[in-house]
């Protein structure tokens, strides 16, 4: 073999880049995600496994609705009627960020940029009491 | 022929992936044994390929030389296109590996009326080249994502870049679209230039469909059949925990996804995709142009063989070269 000195610490570079996933996992405490139903509720707008893929863009259309078309009318489901929105829809029942949203969205590293403009009702509510 | 089987295989294998993946117990063979195996061939055979080169014996300088050697000191010398010590070429191969300068010299040769031969610049292969390995290499990282818990600072960083557009829901990747667009191009060139298609395989084509079947594939995945992200993670960190599971639900797409990925990574110790390690060893890049200042003796020189002089090989042989009539220098 002919340049051992070169080759062999690149090909160490290489195996060590290929099982970074391996050994960054050794020693880390990984949980399921743990996303907390809401107390009373049995079901959403949409069926567990619509919503579970598709609420992301429920979400985009209700904004645009909302937003662009002032279609405001509630969504009826199941016999329950629903406000079009994050804030007083979804997070009526569905409190916590962060026992809820983000539970997944961390575990998926999924950073979506709702919270940009929205805060979520319990921060909503420190907020004013601060006030 | 040199097309369609290859795509046609391409084609056979997703149908195998996509009908087997809603079968239990093909998921377990598609989802964990074939990526651990494909996996350990890609590395062992990555490894054997690039010692069994580190092998070959490069006596000889055989830089290719593309501008001014160094020469007398009033003379110019092209640093790069002729490096003659090691930082020099260090600075070469960066440029090399990291910015393709080779490609980036392509140039295309034309007959015009006269006739008469023009070389012409032509970087869109260089372009659409670049923009296929980075988007590649932002694709791989991004990944991450699915093999670690918690997910790297760095990987986040990458997404949130490749999503900045901020285009939908779930946010376009750039890279993807960039990627798909690259491989075409690339396909294209194959087909519409004459010349190329002439010299173009089987082993040309099989990679590129292959890996646009892994690009759609995953776009579908995200976009179109919405698969189960949370189940595809515990499987997936499973396998990099070594402590694999498999978790119900997961939509067949993604069998079709792993398989893929997984004949890519057993097609690529045997085939022109490991240029990914040869870049490294090219000789032609990675010599330095330094023979008529430095004395290179072949290493495999048996060292009882002594040097032996035509003065030395004429007293031996004179009487003998007389008799033949050869002329000698010393009567």
């Amino acid at each position: 073999m002919y340049d051992a000195g070169k080759i062999i610490p690149g090909l160490i570079v290489f195996v060590g880049l290929m099982l970074f996933a391996i050994y960054y996992n050794v020693g880390n405490k990984i949980e399921d995600p743990k996303p907390e139903k809401p107390v009373g509720y049995t079901s959403c707008v949409l069926p567990l496994e619509e919503i579970r893929a598709e609420h992301m863009v429920l979400l985009n259309e209700w904004r645009d609705e909302v937003i662009r078309e002032g279609k405001r009318e509630k969504v009826e489901a199941g016999g329950k009627m629903y406000e079009k929105s994050l804030q007083n829809g979804c997070m009526h029942c569905h409190t916590s960020q962060e026992k809820f949203c983000d539970q997944c969205h961390k575990y998926a590293s999924v950073n979506p940029y709702c919270w940009d403009c929205h805060v979520t009702p319990e921060y909503g509510k420190a907020l004013g009491e601060a006030n | 022929m040199r097309i369609l089987y290859p795509f046609l295989a391409i084609l056979a294998v997703s149908l195998i992936a996509y009908l087997g993946g809603k079968v239990t117990g093909l998921q377990y063979l598609f989802g964990v044994v074939l990526p651990y195996l494909a996996f350990a061939v890609f590395i062992v055979g990555f490894v054997n390929r690039v010692l069994y080169w580190a092998k070959s014996p490069v006596p000889f300088r055989i830089p290719t030389t593309c501008g001014q050697g160094k020469s007398l000191d009033w003379i110019n010398q092209d640093r790069l296109d002729c490096p003659n010590n090691k930082l020099e070429v260090i600075g070469r191969m960066l440029l090399e590996v990291f910015a393709f300068r080779s490609l980036f010299r392509n140039t295309k040769a034309e007959v015009h009326d006269g006739p008469k031969l023009v070389y012409g610049s032509s970087k869109w292969l260089w372009l659409f080249a670049i923009l296929f390995h980075y988007s590649f290499l932002i694709v791989v990282i991004r990944h991450l994502r699915l093999f670690t818990e918690p997910v790297p600072s760095f990987v986040a960083l990458t997404e949130f870049f490749d999503g900045i557009l901020q285009i939908g829901a779930p946010t376009m990747y750039q890279t993807d679209v960039i990627l798909l667009a690259a491989v075409a191009f690339l396909f294209l060139r194959r087909i519409l230039s004459r010349h190329v298609k002439y010299i173009s395989l089987a082993a040309d084509y099989f990679p590129l469909f292959l890996i646009f079947a892994i690009a759609l594939s995953g776009v579908l995945m995200r976009f179109y059949f919405r698969v189960d992200v949370i189940a595809i993670k515990q499987l997936t960190v499973g396998i990099a925990t070594l402590s694999p599971v498999l978790p119900a639900g997961i939509h067949p797409i993604f069998f079709v996804h792993v398989l893929l990925v997984c004949i890519l990574l057993v097609y690529f110790p045997f085939s022109k995709l490991m240029h990914m390690g040869g870049v490294f060893l090219s000789p032609t890049r990675n010599m330095s142009n330094n023979s008529r200042s430095v004395r290179h003796i072949n290493p495999w020189n048996d060292p009882s063989i002594k040097p032996h002089s035509y003065a030395a090989y004429e007293d031996e042989f004179r009487d003998v070269m007389k008799e033949a009539g050869i002329p000698v220098e010393k009567e």
